[in-house]
């Protein structure tokens, strides 16, 4: 008989977790493995909620198995350290994001980029090596291979740097790999959400003239104004979209419903790049006399390697980036996946854990 | 009143015209322009048979202004040439692609990428800056603006390298601004016809891995034991397919027709690329999660510029690369069209315009 996720492991711990895919979520009693040789210890402080956690409760990619304890935005501090650990020691901040391991051998575990092993493992909801299920930060502890753990810099604040763990790699990697991260860059960032808000931010460090694209004119004055965004455009808007035809370098598209690619591949100039961060649930309509004509690409990208999540973290330390947050308390939890599937959040809820997580 | 065609302009000239979407070519009495300080006057021994000239006779994309003579694949010898013209002289093989004008002016022009100029000029179904419609190879002669044209390189076939102007091109293009060069890396190749028999060719002379992707098994042996390709995949045997998975750099999809791309996504390794120079009528289905899941990229690329056209040719010159040709006369030109749209040619029709197009 398959034992119960209080039973899986010897270190006791508690959660809250979906059941069902109603989402709903509810106190969980569960267990955590021993502190092996190159594992970190940390109790959670803060745990963001990332979209694909409401995602995943629901099954509405169809994979998610129950009950499950979501959370991949998740910082804390570090309490024990196995033998072998070199990079950190009780007392340390220490931030978990999508991912808690990989093969290790592959090319892409060889390049850094452990976010495109064939074998990676997720933070929640997947199979470790030892074959039980992960669980994520919506917990009150945590045990993960060093080698996945990020060293959390002194003057980023714990809360709002923890949603940067997935919304900021998400948005970061990207931005580097195709090259929009320089002056002289025009970026379209579509979509102002969790992952929209933070890209405005690393790209005006990165000296990139950004234009937000959105569906909401309530956002205007938020974009320009207080996130500093260089433009602001409806995508509805013909008149709006049609003067800003071929003007952009590269746009990062966040939105994960399914929508009309078509208009935003006309905001490309030559050779302009449309990079998908979002993954919508069914295939997109891809006009190819467009691409064609102006060489335009279509690419997609998946967070980042672990490496590069570190130089992320850094990067937004140095130049005080972090997500905008609205901190709340478990028991609000599931009154805040409401409002995330509607967008009523500006624009990260994180939960202040280490406050509020009681156990049962 | 408008003129027509055979007024238009001083030189007389006389081609293979279709008149309305059933794209039924027949005679044609029209007119090119007086040969220009800069222009280049051609006599046309060969023209190759595009599908692109299919679908503009059939009025498929929807912009046909008949009657239209195609052909933008042509090979002849310069008869004249403008005062101010420097590379070339009377008596030389040139040919002339799929634009013969563009604004010059634009950054696209300044960086030879005149194909990407907002006022690109089609050798035919376009209109030229006097505003009179142009005329493509199906025909006796043309007038063209000297930047336009290509010196045939002497080692290359007319009636093999004809093809070249357009197919070549249209491979060659994507191939180096993708990448797609590097000796030992493995390239898919989706289609196996005008653009895709090129395109294994210049694959091989590249000194990648080639491998073929195709929905016909008959093309096997062709392109392995003829064509030089490494291996052959099916797209309909999910075993092959399967064993194929994540295994290639890049490919190069030339199939117009509406087909499904997760499965030529699927083929394709982490960061690979799919580059699609097909033009189908449609939009096709995008899934995203390979898309995000292998950082993957799906690109277009449109012929190329002039300098690029002239370095491909060389190209071929220098790796003895030509099109695999069926040379035909200009009166079998509506049975080839119909063959074409068949894919029943290996693999690009070439009309012998000098020794059949008579008035």
């Amino acid at each position: 008989m398959a034992k119960s996720p209080e039973q899986d492991h010897p270190q006791a711990a508690f959660g809250w977790a979906a059941r069902d895919p109603s989402g709903l979520l509810s106190p969980l009693k569960f267990s955590r493995r021993t502190t092996g040789e190159k594992d970190v210890k940390f109790k959670v402080f803060f745990c963001g909620i990332c979209h694909s956690d409401l995602h995943s409760v629901r099954n509405e990619w169809g994979f998610s198995t129950y009950p499950l304890v979501p959370g991949h935005e998740i910082v804390g501090e570090v309490v024990e350290v196995g033998s072998k650990v070199e990079k950190f020691k009780a007392g340390d901040k220490v931030g978990v994001g999508c991912l808690v391991g990989s093969c290790g051998s592959c090319d892409s575990c060889h390049d850094q980029l452990e976010n495109y092993c064939p074998k990676m493992i997720l933070t929640y909801g997947a199979m470790y090596h030892d074959g039980t299920m992960t669980h994520g930060g919506y917990s009150n502890m945590m045990v993960v291979d060093e080698h996945f753990a990020i060293k959390f810099p002194q003057n980023m604040p714990l809360d709002a740097g923890a949603p940067l763990l997935c919304a900021g790699i998400t948005v970061y990697s990207p931005m580097k790999f195709f090259g929009l991260d320089h002056p002289g860059i025009h970026l379209g960032l579509v979509g102002l959400g969790g992952l929209g808000h933070v890209a405005v931010k690393f790209a005006k460090a990165m000296g990139v003239k950004v234009t937000v694209i959105s569906s909401s004119p309530g956002k205007r004055e938020e974009a320009l104004q207080r996130l500093g965004a260089d433009a602001f455009l409806i995508s509805s808007d013909t008149n709006q979209v049609q003067a800003a035809m071929g003007t952009m370098d590269g746009i990062i598209d966040t939105v994960s419903a399914v929508h009309p690619i078509l208009p935003l591949i006309g905001l490309l100039k030559q050779n302009g790049k449309l990079v998908l961060v979002g993954a919508p649930d069914r295939p997109l309509e891809l006009p190819v006399f467009p691409l064609i004509f102006g060489r335009k690409i279509v690419a997609g990208s998946c967070i980042g390697g672990i490496q590069e999540t570190q130089e992320m973290i850094d990067f937004a330390a140095k130049h005080k980036i972090t997500a905008d947050i609205e901190v709340i308390s478990i028991d609000y939890v599931n009154t805040a996946m409401d409002r995330l599937a509607k967008n009523d959040v500006k624009y990260r809820f994180v939960i202040d854990i280490g406050n509020t997580l009681k156990e049962a | 009143m408008a003129k027509s065609p055979d007024q238009e302009h001083p030189c007389k000239a006389f081609g293979w015209a279709a008149r309305d979407k059933s794209g039924l070519l027949s005679p044609l009495c029209f007119s090119r322009r007086e040969n220009g300080d800069e222009d280049v006057t051609i006599k046309i021994l060969f023209c190759g048979v595009c599908h692109s000239d299919l679908h503009v006779a059939k009025n498929e994309w929807g912009f046909t202004n008949y009657p239209v003579v195609p052909g933008h694949e042509m090979v002849g010898t310069v008869m004249k040439v403008g005062s101010d013209v420097k590379k070339f002289k009377v008596g030389e093989r040139v040919g002339v692609g799929v634009i013969v004008g563009s604004c010059k002016k634009c950054e696209s022009c300044q960086q030879d990428l005149e194909n990407y100029c907002p006022q690109t000029i089609f050798t035919y179904n376009s209109h030229y800056t006097d505003g009179t419609k142009t005329y493509g190879g199906y025909s006796d002669m043309i007038v063209v603006d000297e930047r336009y044209v290509l010196r045939f390189p002497d080692n290359l076939p007319s009636e093999g390298g004809a093809p070249l102007l357009c197919a070549g091109i249209t491979v060659y293009s994507p191939m180096k601004y993708y990448g797609m060069t590097e000796p030992g890396k493995h390239l898919g190749v989706a289609g196996l016809g005008g653009l895709g028999h090129v395109a294994v060719k210049m694959g091989k002379a590249f000194g990648l891995k080639v491998t073929v992707i195709s929905s016909s098994p008959k093309k096997e042996t062709e392109a392995i034991e003829r064509l030089g390709a490494d291996s052959f995949l099916v797209t309909s045997d999910p075993a092959k397919m399967k064993a194929a998975l994540g295994t290639m750099d890049y490919i190069i999809d030339t199939v117009s027709a509406v087909h499904p791309l997760l499965p030529l996504l699927s083929l394709l390794k982490l960061n690979g690329k799919l580059v699609t120079v097909g033009l189908p009528d449609k939009p096709l289905e995008l899934p995203i999660f390979p898309l995000v899941l292998g950082r993957k990229l799906v690109g277009g690329s449109d012929i190329g510029g002039m300098k690029e056209t002239q370095e491909m040719l060389d190209f071929c010159a220098k790796h003895g690369i030509t099109a695999d040709v069926e040379v035909i006369r200009m009166d079998y030109i509506n049975t080839a069209m119909e063959r074409l749209a068949k894919s029943d040619v290996r693999y690009r029709f070439v009309i012998d315009v000098a020794s059949s197009l008579s008035q």
